[in-house]
């Protein structure tokens, strides 16, 4: 049997690398994506606790964010289509019109 | 686990609000013509769902537990449902206008209020992490669609797409330390969770880096420094109404479940998430106020302002104590009656074709007495000068700090509410000391006046008589 640790490691590196994609790139499309990664990492770490705990709740609550994840990227996506038509970026340092 | 009937009934008030709105997105196209029939409907489902609430509140099923201990109907619950009806009934009043002048009259902007009030619902109703979660978000989405609501805006886009990106971030940093308290705990259930931490066994560093996580999930939904970068951005871009939604509902709806997360669910490990929320209340009270004081657009001052107010309100949760607890629902009923009757004024001078600059308010006081007047005590009251009811706020707040011994943290909050005066009273000075720059006619919409009257006599009521309120918000904490 897998040790639980190590779950929990790939979990951390998935977490990681979604935290740093958000806060390093640029793209708003790889930022998605970065989030995405997060939100996956979440996932592991939840249904392998269910399984080490033998209770059911972890794998619902997976469930429910990759749901709830699914909503939240299509509402993502089409502000971002609104963005692109009215101004053509796709770029967060672009995103210069609201400051101070 | 087998769901009865009494499950659904206890959901009552929401369903009534799903129902509707899943209703009103059908019948869009048969209703288009008869514009802001929508919003009526709205209207009047909200004090539909109100007279619900209130009945099953009175009723057998008050205090009890259902959907498998998921969701509670408990006086706590209830007063911050009460808030949001009122706030999103004065929302919908102050946008009948608006929407009209902006050219953004959709139902579907009605409706997604309907959706968003119904996760605020969920939200104080919440006792498990998992309704928790859905609940935030069922609140979220709907309101990052509203931010970005004025397609044909390019700010409108922006601070909706900033909003959103960084309103995801936070809900991934948030499940990750909610999968953490679930791993080690074992539950989901917040009682639950409060048993499993009073046994020593489960203190692991693990433990605070979680804690550390659900802080900075929750301080992003009510925009506490430093997770508040989103605030400014998304408030100025948004339509004017949802900007007073967001900085409302929102922020109430995050005030409920965060309350209700830290005083049950984690109320055994108080020493540990203490500390983290004075430094992002000391932070939210400092930066919210000295920036608020150099911004050009009001729609923005108030941005910083409600981030300074956040602040403030977070001093309740750091007493920790059940009086704590009944000075953040008062003071969040407070905030909430206060805030719409700013940006109501706000609007009213934008469907009149003023911008929402500070200067644009020059000479309001010489030619439009009463609504200056009316923006007077309103911002008096947000300053938290007596007798206005933002005062009483601030004072249940302090008294309850000082009560604990906090003494060093509550000067602070004076000082700094000093320094808010500052803002505010400007903006009365520009009022009624510069000259006016020509004349505007102003064209009266009755639903706005009547939320703006509505507002102020509440806040001059609950500021010389807050008595009534600070003894429901009391009740209603008894329970936490």
């Amino acid at each position: 049997m897998i040790p639980l640790t190590w779950f929990i490691g790939l979990g951390l590196i998935l977490f990681m690398i979604g935290v740093a994609g958000v806060l390093l790139r640029k793209n708003i499309i790889i930022v998605l994506m970065s989030i995405e990664l997060m939100l996956n990492s979440v996932n592991i770490n939840l249904v392998a606790f269910s399984y080490y705990l033998d209770d059911i709740r972890g794998q619902i609550f997976a469930i429910f964010t990759i749901t709830v994840a699914a909503a939240e990227v299509a509402v993502a996506l089409g502000i971002l289509i609104a963005l692109v038509r009215n101004r053509r970026v796709l770029n967060s340092d672009d995103m210069d019109s609201l400051k101070g | 686990m087998i769901f009865s009937l009494l499950d659904v009934l206890a959901l009552l008030p929401e369903l009534i609000l799903v129902a509707v709105a899943c209703i009103l997105l059908v019948l869009d196209p048969l209703i288009k013509k008869c514009s802001g029939l929508a919003g009526v409907i709205s209207v009047v489902t909200i004090i539909a769902a109100a007279i619900a609430t209130y009945c099953i509140a009175s009723g057998d099923l008050a205090g009890g537990s259902f959907f498998a201990d998921m969701h509670k109907i408990d006086l706590y619950s209830v007063f911050f449902k009460m808030i949001f009806y009122v706030a999103t009934v004065l929302v919908m009043l102050m946008s009948f206008q608006y929407v009209k002048t902006k050219d953004i009259n959709m139902s579907e902007y009605y409706i997604l209020m309907l959706f968003s009030l119904t996760g605020m619902m969920i939200l104080a109703s919440a006792v498990d992490l998992l309704t928790i979660y859905v609940g935030l978000e069922l609140m979220s989405i709907p309101v990052y669609v509203l931010a970005g609501f004025k397609q044909s805006s390019r700010k409108s886009n922006e601070g909706a797409m900033k909003y959103i990106i960084l309103g995801a971030f936070s809900s991934g940093i948030l499940l990750y330390g909610i999968s953490f308290i679930y791993g080690l705990t074992g539950t989901t259930d917040l009682a639950g969770i409060a048993v499993a931490l009073k046994d020593p066994v489960t203190s692991v560093p693990a433990l605070s880096i979680a804690i550390v996580m659900l802080v900075a999930g929750f301080a992003f939904k009510i925009a506490g420094v430093p997770f508040h970068m989103w605030a400014p951005d998304a408030y100025e871009g948004a339509p004017t109404p949802i900007t007073a939604f967001m900085s409302v509902g929102v922020k109430a709806a995050s005030f409920a479940v965060m309350v209700r997360v830290f005083m049950v669910g984690l109320e055994p490990l108080y020493d540990q998430w203490v500390i983290i929320l004075i430094v992002i209340s000391v932070l939210s009270m400092g930066y919210g106020n000295l920036v608020a004081i150099s911004q050009k657009s009001i729609k923005r001052m108030l941005a910083y302002s409600s981030i300074a107010h956040a602040g403030y309100a977070l001093l309740g949760l750091i007493a920790g104590t059940a009086e704590g607890v009944s000075s953040v629902l008062f003071y969040m009923a407070v905030y909430a009656v206060m805030n719409i009757g700013a940006f109501a004024i706000i609007i009213l001078l934008s469907v009149n074709g003023r911008i929402d600059q500070l200067d644009s308010y020059r000479g309001l006081g010489k030619t439009n007495k009463l609504v200056a007047l009316l923006m007077m005590i309103l911002l008096f009251s947000l300053a938290g000068i007596p007798p206005m009811a933002g005062f009483m706020g601030k004072f249940y707040v302090f008294k309850a700090l000082l009560s604990q011994g906090m003494v060093p943290l509550a000067i602070f909050a004076v000082l700094m509410s000093s320094v808010a005066a500052y803002f505010y009273i400007r903006v009365i000075m520009v009022m009624y000391m510069k000259e006016p720059d020509g004349e505007f006619k102003m064209f009266k919409p009755a639903c706005l006046y009547f939320v703006i009257l509505l507002t102020v006599v509440v806040t001059i009521w609950h500021g010389v008589y807050p008595t009534l309120l600070i003894d429901l918000a009391r009740l209603a904490s008894s329970i936490i």
